[in-house]
């Protein structure tokens, strides 16, 4: 006679997928009170979401009607004559977020990989910790060391030297004189303060990827790096991809520290070295100070605009990386 | 086979051996100088917190002195002014948003651990998701449509009201990943013995998650505490004590942003030292939260809890 051998995952934690409280039936009072609670706390995020559009879009309502389309590709903001087109705010946030992307992404992904795959492992903790208090920092203290650190220094020494030295001052991109705050300025602090929310969301992305990925490359004789290009990254592309466009989002909407340190000139942007503006610094600086009813519809149009496109970066960030940690 | 056939025979096999080594340590080269240029990537991305705790350190600890959170803000010119409204004003914050957040948060947070994958909780999880990424400005300006508006004033209330928004989705998604920690077990067990459905939420599941709620909570009045941009046009600041709700109140990030924009020179240098005291709370919500979970809560998940 031999001895009933046990399922062999009985060691391992209960899994819990197919377990359901909600399957027992609700009985008395309480029960009913309860499931009444929590399905209305669940339908309150929904609920929110249409309600934050649509008092926004409902306020927004006379300024669209009545400037119309020159909210959108209008250049002049002339609160006394009733001008208010948006281009060159919406023109900034995008210049401003996508050169920021462009810097933190490779710093951002390279130091999720250095997490999870490269770092010794004393070190990983630590590093991990160090970006999570980075994204820790409150807004408008970046603002606030950007606009008495980083901007004296591009002024002195950055803009000079970009400028004069490697002679970049003949492109496009980096015309007009050293003024400090400028469209550079807002980049690199958005770079600074996007790094770690895209480092996070990729490092958790990159822990998805599962052991016998890199463990099959490992064992067909791939280095460390070989076995990270083509057994890891291949596989968490999409993920990562939704961890760019999740710090895209965060940049958009980002506003103190780039109020403070983009120069707010509403002109449409053409050299990194000019002051700017973006969308959410003119409603930072205009909201509470808003003359008339038609200046505040307008406002409310732009931050119907940063709504809805903050609004589809995330929901296409959030689809990606959900994909990703649910094939994991 | 002949001795010459012999020696070219081990030439080639030792020249095909050459080769294959020149191959690995090309690839060995590729690999370190990616492992140099990935280790640069994250020592350059921690440069920017060595030089902000620098300057803070700096530029902050001069201006603290002990009338520094005692004082109200003094006019430029006037030696020793401080942030004690601002400081309360935030505390004040706080809690309103607490108030108003961590109840539909938590709740909401129930139900998408409950009800894990019914429909409804997809969506929920989902839209959770997407809303933490919202513009905060976006927030604020919705606050002051529906609280700041009808009422016809700035008030505390509807600072705590935007940043009450703000937490709700943060606080949702942090309680299910705590409450799905708790083994089903245990609901099972009080199920079985009789209790009604919200016994064993209020009395198993959450009492055993309650840690993890805690960090949770802490968690999200971190990231709030810092908040500026809501608050701009919803508890909008003010240079006088006041803890009222329906009236405007002062916060600690109003002041810096105030303060930082200011011509004044001694503004200016509080600014800094407004910021120190606003990193060091934050912070300081943040370790609690780390703290509350670790205590009792990740032994009892095998360490799963701050991953």
């Amino acid at each position: 006679m031999t001895a009933p051998t046990l399922p062999p995952v009985a060691h391992r934690r209960p899994v819990r997928t197919d377990v359901r409280v909600d399957a027992t039936p609700a009985r008395g009072y309480g029960d009913r009170v309860y499931g009444v609670f929590i399905t209305t706390c669940a339908l309150a995020v929904p609920a929110l979401l249409v309600l934050v559009a649509a008092v926004i879009a409902r306020s927004a309502w006379p300024a669209i009607e009545q400037v119309g389309t020159e909210l959108l590709v209008g250049r002049t903001w002339d609160v006394p004559r009733g001008q208010f087109g948006a281009l060159p705010a919406l023109l900034g946030t995008l210049a401003s977020s996508l050169f920021a992307l462009l810097l933190a992404t490779p710093l951002a992904l390279g130091v999720a990989i250095y997490v999870t795959e490269l770092a010794p492992l004393r070190l990983r903790k630590p590093v991990a910790f160090l970006v999570d208090v980075l994204a820790a920092i409150p807004s408008v203290v970046y603002g606030l060391w950007a606009l008495y650190v980083l901007v004296p220094f591009l002024r002195e020494h950055a803009m000079p030297f970009l400028g004069e030295t490697l002679g970049l001052r003949e492109l496009a991109l980096f015309r007009g004189p050293a003024y400090g705050p400028s469209l550079l300025a807002a980049s690199l602090v958005l770079a600074i303060m996007v790094l770690p929310y895209i480092a996070s969301v990729a490092r958790e992305v990159l822990q998805a990827v599962p052991r016998a990925q890199r463990e099959a490359a490992l064992a067909l004789g791939a280095t460390r790096w070989e076995m990270v290009r083509d057994a890891v990254l291949p596989y968490a592309r999409s993920g990562l991809v939704g961890a760019v466009i999740l710090g895209l989002g965060r940049a958009l909407g980002e506003t103190m520290a780039v109020t403070m340190v983009i120069g707010n000139r509403h002109e449409v942007p053409t050299s990194l070295f000019q002051p700017a503006y973006t969308m959410a610094s003119l409603l930072a600086n205009e909201f509470a100070e808003a003359s008339g009813e038609l200046h505040l519809s307008a406002l409310m149009a732009v931050a119907g605009l940063l709504l809805a496109i903050t609004l589809v970066v995330n929901a296409i960030a959030r689809w990606l990386v959900w994909r990703m940690e649910r094939r994991a | 086979m002949t001795v010459p056939d012999a020696a070219r025979t081990a030439g080639a096999a030792s020249s095909r051996a050459l080769g294959a080594t020149r191959a690995m340590q090309r690839r060995r080269r590729a690999g370190s100088t990616m492992t140099v240029l990935i280790w640069a990537a994250a020592g350059l991305s921690l440069l920017p917190l060595v030089l902000i705790a620098g300057h803070l350190l700096v530029g902050g600890v001069r201006v603290l002195t002990p009338t520094f959170f005692t004082a109200l803000p003094a006019p430029p010119g006037v030696a020793g002014g401080g942030v004690a409204n601002g400081i309360a004003g935030t505390l004040v914050l706080i809690a309103l948003a607490s108030v108003i957040g961590l109840p539909v948060g938590l709740g909401a947070g129930l139900y998408l651990a409950e009800h894990r994958s019914t429909r409804l909780a997809t969506i929920v999880r989902y839209l959770s998701d997407v809303l933490s990424g919202l513009p905060s400005i976006v927030l604020g300006i919705f606050a002051w449509e529906v609280v700041v508006r009808p009422s016809g004033q700035f008030s505390a209330l509807a600072g705590g009201f935007a940043l009450g928004m703000i937490m709700i989705p943060l606080v949702a998604r942090a309680t299910e990943e705590m409450v799905r920690l708790v083994p089903v077990a245990l609901s099972e067990a009080a199920l079985a013995l009789g209790f009604t459905r919200w016994r064993t939420s209020l009395s198993i599941v959450l009492r055993t998650a309650l840690p993890g709620i805690v960090t949770a909570a802490l968690v999200a009045v971190a990231r709030v505490a810092g908040e500026t941009a809501p608050l701009l046009f919803t508890a909008f600041g003010t240079p006088y004590w006041s803890l009222r709700v329906d009236q405007p109140i002062a916060a600690l990030p109003l002041q810096i942003y105030n303060y930082a924009m200011s011509p004044y020179d001694d503004w200016r240098a509080q600014a800094w030292g407004g910021a120190l005291v606003l990193i060091v709370l934050v912070l300081v919500i943040s370790m609690l939260a780390r703290r509350a979970t670790r205590s009792r809560f990740a032994s009892a998940s095998g360490g799963a809890v701050n991953d």
